[in-house]
């Protein structure tokens, strides 16, 4: 069990969005904590609820079309829902920052990098404009920017994708935050350049120690860079675990699956890979069945009457699912 | 390089995108370099993986082997006829031998045409068979690629990522090519339907005989489905070797940079791996550097690299690379 203090403590979360379809179940009770200087991962694949679960933590959604719902959200003990819009602005950008997918939307093109790094250091810091400089070139200069102080004057095209996703890192970073929310930050980015960005965030957070959530849908980027992972599907949390845990005993049918659909660079070919038929369920509709049924190799009776809740199978060890994979049978 | 049993061969090819300035007279002012001079061959019934960063040419250089970009210069023979010297009948004669497969199901299909339409197309525009053969081989290429022939009527809009992907399969497939260019076919799928087309390209691979041209940025998928694969580093060819030859006795150092970087499913591996972080970003391929357009970043470069760009030769059979120091990359960087 982790000892360190639970920093994110997020209870039963709902998100859904109201659309002309109908209701969207993006996130369907999601329950999980983040503790003090952890690396945790969540990874699934699209529309599986990763990202959306975050916006809401960070009152990021537009409401409507969208509607949270959660039992608690709990930031350093104190519950977000609770939170008035200004109250929300201080956290977001000081204590709890977010770095985006795409590095050319998220940074503003009309205003300098230099403007965008200082912008949180005088809004939350109440540094002035000299300060605020003199910290944003030294914010530049953590992030591998060459000649920092020359490139504040640079506005975000003039930045490669790297230099940009570096730039957002810095910006993240400029009030030492306690959690850094990074939301795919490498999808964008060429397999060299992502290397760089992960090698240099893991640097920074060694140093810093702020807790980490590192959202993607890539298996292979978590493996070397998290301490926990949670998995998700169709907007619930299918398993739980520490890191060596999960790819050595993934136990949820839906882990296994994922892992071995997977080519490995350090494999030969043996045969075709494993697949998983079908496509994730529509989320307009909530079934009573657990959502992973249809596709599951494993799937009993049992598993179309009721959707399976996480449970722990271990120490530090969740999972969301009637069978136990290793046996074939109900647990 | 030349082998009887090669199916295609790209001799020195190179193509130039103008850059001009001014509205009215234009005047070129420079030109981006996207394939500047490769010379590889695909041989019969193998999978030619090439791999590369974003702009390093690799899509251009399929499209230009299939005559969808014209050449600067260069040569490229299809069962040895040049391409580039034919004329426009006898290109669409063979046009029918070779196919393409986009990157993005999402664009690649036309949204006001259904997807019988789609699939048909080819036939239509090649004049084969009577309106009911047509409508039959349609049904038959969705069965092919395992989709309902009951969605002959439906729109691309109707369908997920993974099923589209099946369509432009099965548009590829629809005039019995030999040989086929995948440009990144998955890279916009989700990890758990990347494997359903990965399995259903080798599974028709298998069963027609088809010769793949797979390019991919993901190396670790290339590595599964590839027989050889070639690297690419701002419009050049750096490393052409057999598949298992590349990752276990790789010798340029932008392969071996490249092939460190990617990450491996693996907690354990992963914390025992040697990661080799290259500084800084491509360069521009309308300002390639001087002589080894790797040397900018590449950890072992000495002073001629700087002026003389190294020759790709065969190092040992079948394994080709373009480094003046491939020992001193092996001895240093592995």
């Amino acid at each position: 069990m982790d000892n360190r203090e639970v920093i994110l403590d997020i209870q039963d979360l709902h998100a859904r969005f109201h659309t002309q379809d109908g209701v969207v179940h993006a996130v369907n009770g999601i329950t999980y904590q983040v503790h003090a200087g952890e690396t945790l991962g969540i990874v699934g694949e699209s529309g599986c609820g990763k990202s959306v679960s975050m916006l809401s933590v960070m009152d990021l959604l537009a409401k409507p079309p969208a509607e949270v719902q959660a039992e608690a959200i709990l930031f350093k003990g104190e519950d977000l829902q609770h939170f008035s819009q200004a109250e929300m602005r201080k956290v977001r950008g000081s204590n709890m920052t977010m770095i985006f997918q795409d590095p050319m939307t998220s940074l503003n093109p009309v205003l300098t990098v230099g403007f965008q790094i200082k912008e949180p250091l005088k809004l939350h810091l109440g540094m002035s404009d000299e300060e605020a400089t003199k910290r944003a070139a030294e914010l530049l200069e953590l992030v591998n920017i060459p000649e920092a102080e020359n490139r504040l004057s640079d506005f975000p095209h003039q930045f490669s994708g790297g230099m940009r996703q570096r730039a957002m890192v810095a910006i993240a970073l400029a009030c030492n935050p306690t959690l850094l929310i990074a939301d795919e930050p490498t999808t964008a980015l060429d397999v060299t350049i992502q290397a760089q960005l992960v090698e240099l965030v893991k640097g920074i957070q060694a140093k810093l120690g702020m807790a980490l959530i590192w959202i993607t849908h890539d298996l292979g980027v978590v493996a070397g860079l998290a301490e926990r992972v949670i998995v998700m599907y169709a907007g619930f949390v299918v398993e739980d675990a520490q890191i060596d845990e999960l790819y050595g005993n993934p136990l949820h049918p839906y882990t296994l699956a994922l892992l071995k659909s997977l080519p490995r660079l350090d494999q030969r070919k043996e045969e075709a890979l494993a697949t998983i038929e079908g496509l994730p369920p529509s989320l307009l509709e909530r079934p009573q069945s657990c959502p992973f049924e249809p596709r599951c190799e494993f799937a009993k009776p049992k598993c179309k009457e009721s959707n399976p809740l996480l449970e722990a199978v271990g120490p530090d060890h969740k999972i969301a699912c009637w069978v136990d994979i290793k046996t074939g049978e109900l647990r | 390089m030349a082998e009887n049993n090669s199916l295609v061969r790209v001799e020195k090819l190179v193509k130039h995108f103008p850059i001009t300035q001014g509205v009215i007279i234009q005047r070129q002012v420079g030109a981006v370099k996207a394939v500047d001079g490769i010379s590889f061959d695909i041989k019969h019934g193998e999978t030619l993986g090439l791999v590369g960063e974003s702009g390093c040419g690799k899509s251009t250089t399929g499209r230009t082997i299939l005559q969808l970009h014209e050449p600067t210069a260069g040569k490229v023979y299809y069962d040895g006829e040049d391409l580039t010297t034919m004329g426009e009948s006898d290109l669409r004669r063979l046009r029918r031998e070779m196919q393409i497969i986009f990157q993005d199901p999402y664009a690649s299909l036309n949204p006001r045409m259904t997807i019988g339409d789609i699939i048909g197309e080819p036939l239509d525009i090649h004049k084969i068979g009577t309106a009911k053969e047509r409508l039959e081989r349609v049904q038959e290429l969705l069965n092919l690629v395992r989709l309902n022939p009951f969605f002959i009527k439906r729109y691309p809009h109707e369908f997920s990522g993974g099923q589209r992907q099946r369509i432009g399969v099965a548009r590829a497939l629809a005039l019995n090519p030999n040989f086929i260019v995948c440009d990144e076919p998955i890279s916009a799928l989700d990890v758990s339907v990347q494997a359903q087309v990965v399995n259903l390209l080798e599974e028709l691979q298998e069963k027609f005989d088809l010769t793949y041209l797979f390019i991919a940025h993901d190396l670790s998928m290339v590595r599964h489905i590839s027989d050889r694969i070639a690297v690419m580093y701002l419009g050049k060819l750096v490393e052409l070797a057999d598949k298992d030859e590349l990752f276990y006795n790789k010798m340029h150092p932008y392969a071996i940079a490249l092939l460190s970087a990617v990450p491996i499913p693996d907690p354990v591996k992963e914390r025992q791996r040697k990661r080799i972080i290259l500084e800084g970003d491509v360069p521009s391929p309308a300002k390639p550097p001087s002589g080894c357009r790797f040397h900018t970043r590449c950890p072992i470069a000495q002073d001629i690299c700087k002026v003389e760009d190294p020759p790709f030769e065969e190092k040992t059979p079948g394994h080709w690379v373009a480094c003046h120091f491939t020992k001193k990359a092996q001895e240093e960087m592995l």
